[in-house]
């Protein structure tokens, strides 16, 4: 039985060397080169005597990068990606979460990795470990011994504190869902991925394993072309890619300003769409474009290991309709809780809580927060079972499907990533010279707007706001105010600032 | 222009726009801020910029852009 990511490398390496795995269009690895990499890097690791510890990998976004990953793997180890494209303030908050011994560089983010307080760990050269000799026999012994309960990698994601939560997850909960999801969406041999979302995501593990599995190509596409949708096609079309798992506002970008008229995708079978609702119309004008793709929705929180929940589109949808969550993966359940812990009728609404081997492992370093997500199943007192509660409000409509309704808390959707506004918040309060921040979602412009109160000026605060938090997170409007709204107990008037900017 | 200019100043009170000229090529708009800043100039100018026109050439720099909007404008 499978219980190491690895054996879908070490399977398909042999019978395809030549093939391309992954490539940025520019530079290809061949799944002779990855399976090469790979073990010259897990050599390396072992020859530092690093062994079950997590290993940041900083690199630039490419095939060597997925390489680097797997190189950590086989040496036993976890990867942790960080990317320059992430605040320092954040990749600091990273480093010292997870004391890693190694970190991975290449040549593009060295100077980078030095300019962070990195305590005893070691920076090395990707360019020099991925040449390092291979030890078969100690990779060999670290292959045979691995437990598929043991943690392959640590992803980041928003906290409301300000500080992200770093969901570990196993071998076993990545094999399931590989195999689940390539049933769904029925990748084989001849698939050809188009990545778009950052490899320090889940969401990579849709392409990156997969492409191993099936001995399949996986093109990571540079993120310019997703400011150029013209561009952007005439690269799918270049690649021949039939396949695309990407987040809702890059497909949009696509659509909605008339690209289908100067040119369309040529080879897409597979569409899969995510982390947002999809508006019909743009879905509809998709649709159009490629008549022979297959559409599938997928819903999943980071926490349970990329995606739970599918939906095929098969049916017409009206304009204002939501397009369902569907139904979950199979080797998982889906608990609709209400408060109480009293399962909802039919109808009702209720907590979307997730069962099964999908429940990654917690939250990397941080007890506390991983008590209060995962969870006994209230259902279940007879024997320790953990699930997942995601704060998702959802219910079934009238054909049985599963819909997303709202969230229990302040976390939003924002152009496909997860957005804690008390992140934001936190992180724009601590600014010298601010006094009061508050967060609220334009859900119809797609706008995180910040009221403020300080001495700094909207633009000093823009520039300030920039190493602390990523990109997406961004306050898209910046207002000053003399005084904050404040209810009678003195907290935020969060209802009256909604007011506010309705009025402007 | 000065129009324009503040459409872009809202969306990064930060960047020098009267002399930035690689907005594209360095990464200082990215998708969404092209998506935004479509919508806003449309509801401020009257043009649709379509997919033809969302070129770095166009969106490099706050004079290119303008002058593409002038185009469109004149287009109608």
């Amino acid at each position: 039985m499978q219980n190491n990511v690895l054996n879908y490398l070490y399977g398909t390496a042999p019978k395809c060397p030549d093939k391309i795995a992954y490539s940025d269009g520019e530079v290809s690895l061949t799944f002779g080169e990855v399976y090469k990499q790979c073990r010259c890097v897990g050599s390396f690791l072992n020859s530092k005597g690093v062994y079950k510890k997590p290993v940041v990998i900083f690199m630039r976004r490419g095939p060597k990068e997925i390489a680097a990953f797997l190189g950590t793997v086989a040496g036993g180890c976890f990867y942790v990606p960080v990317d320059e494209e992430m605040p320092v303030g954040r990749i600091q908050l990273i480093l010292d979460n997870v004391k890693s011994p190694v970190i991975i560089c290449d040549r593009e983010t060295v100077e980078a990795a030095k300019s962070f307080n990195i305590g005893d760990g070691e920076i090395v050269l990707y360019e020099e470990i991925s040449a390092f000799p291979e030890n078969a026999a100690a990779l060999d012994r670290i292959y045979s011994a691995a437990i598929d309960t043991d943690p392959i990698y640590i992803v980041f994601t928003s906290g409301s504190t300000g500080i992200p939560k770093g969901v570990a997850a196993c071998h076993r909960s990545v094999i399931d869902y590989i195999e689940q999801l390539s049933e769904i969406l029925e990748f084989n041999e001849n698939t050809v991925f188009g990545n778009q979302t950052p490899l320090y995501f889940d969401a990579s593990l849709k392409e990156i394993y997969p492409t191993l599995k099936f001995g399949a190509t996986a093109y990571i596409i540079p993120k310019k072309l997703f400011s150029i949708p013209t561009a952007l096609v005439e690269y799918l079309n270049q690649h021949k890619i039939n396949t695309i798992c990407w987040v809702v506002s890059a497909l949009t970008m696509v659509s909605a300003f008339g690209t289908f008229k100067e040119m369309k995708p040529e080879y897409l079978t597979t569409v899969a769409f995510g982390s947002e609702l999809f508006p019909v119309k743009q879905l509809r004008l998709w649709q159009q474009a490629v008549p022979n793709a297959k559409f599938t929705n997928l819903y999943g929180p980071t926490e349970c290991t990329g995606m739970c929940c599918y939906y095929h589109v098969e049916r017409e949808f009206e304009d204002n309709e939501l397009i369902p969550v569907g139904r979950p993966f199979p080797n998982r359940e889906i608990l609709l809780l209400k408060e109480g812990n009293v399962p909802a009728g039919e109808g009702e609404e209720g907590e979307i809580c997730v069962r099964g081997t999908a429940v990654t492992l917690g939250y990397y370093n941080d007890p506390e927060r991983t008590a209060k997500a995962f969870v006994q199943n209230p259902l279940n007192t007879a024997y320790p079972e953990l699930i997942y509660r995601t704060g998702d409000i959802g219910r079934y409509n009238d054909h049985g499907e599963l819909v997303f309704v709202s969230r229990l808390d302040h976390q939003i959707k924002h152009m496909g990533h997860r957005v804690e506004l008390g992140e934001v918040e936190v992180n724009i309060a601590m600014l010298p010279g601010v006094q009061m921040a508050a967060c609220l979602y334009d859900s119809a412009r797609k706008k995180i707007v910040l009221y403020y109160v300080g001495e700094m000026s909207e633009a000093e605060l823009a520039s300030e706001a920039r190493p602390k938090l990523p990109r997406y997170m961004l306050p898209n409007k910046i207002i000053k105010l003399d005084e904050m709204p404040l209810t009678a107990n003195r907290k935020i008037n969060r209802v009256r600032l909604k007011e506010m900017y309705e009025e402007k | 222009m000065e129009d324009l200019l503040e459409i872009l100043r809202d969306l990064h009170p930060d960047v020098d726009f009267e002399n930035e000229k690689h907005l594209i090529d360095d990464g200082i708009l990215d998708s969404m801020d092209i998506v935004s800043l479509i919508s806003e100039i449309s509801e401020s100018f009257d043009v649709t910029i379509t997919a033809k026109y969302i070129v770095p050439e166009n969106f490099n720099s706050a004079e290119a852009l303008y002058e593409l909007i002038e185009r469109l404008e004149d287009e109608d």
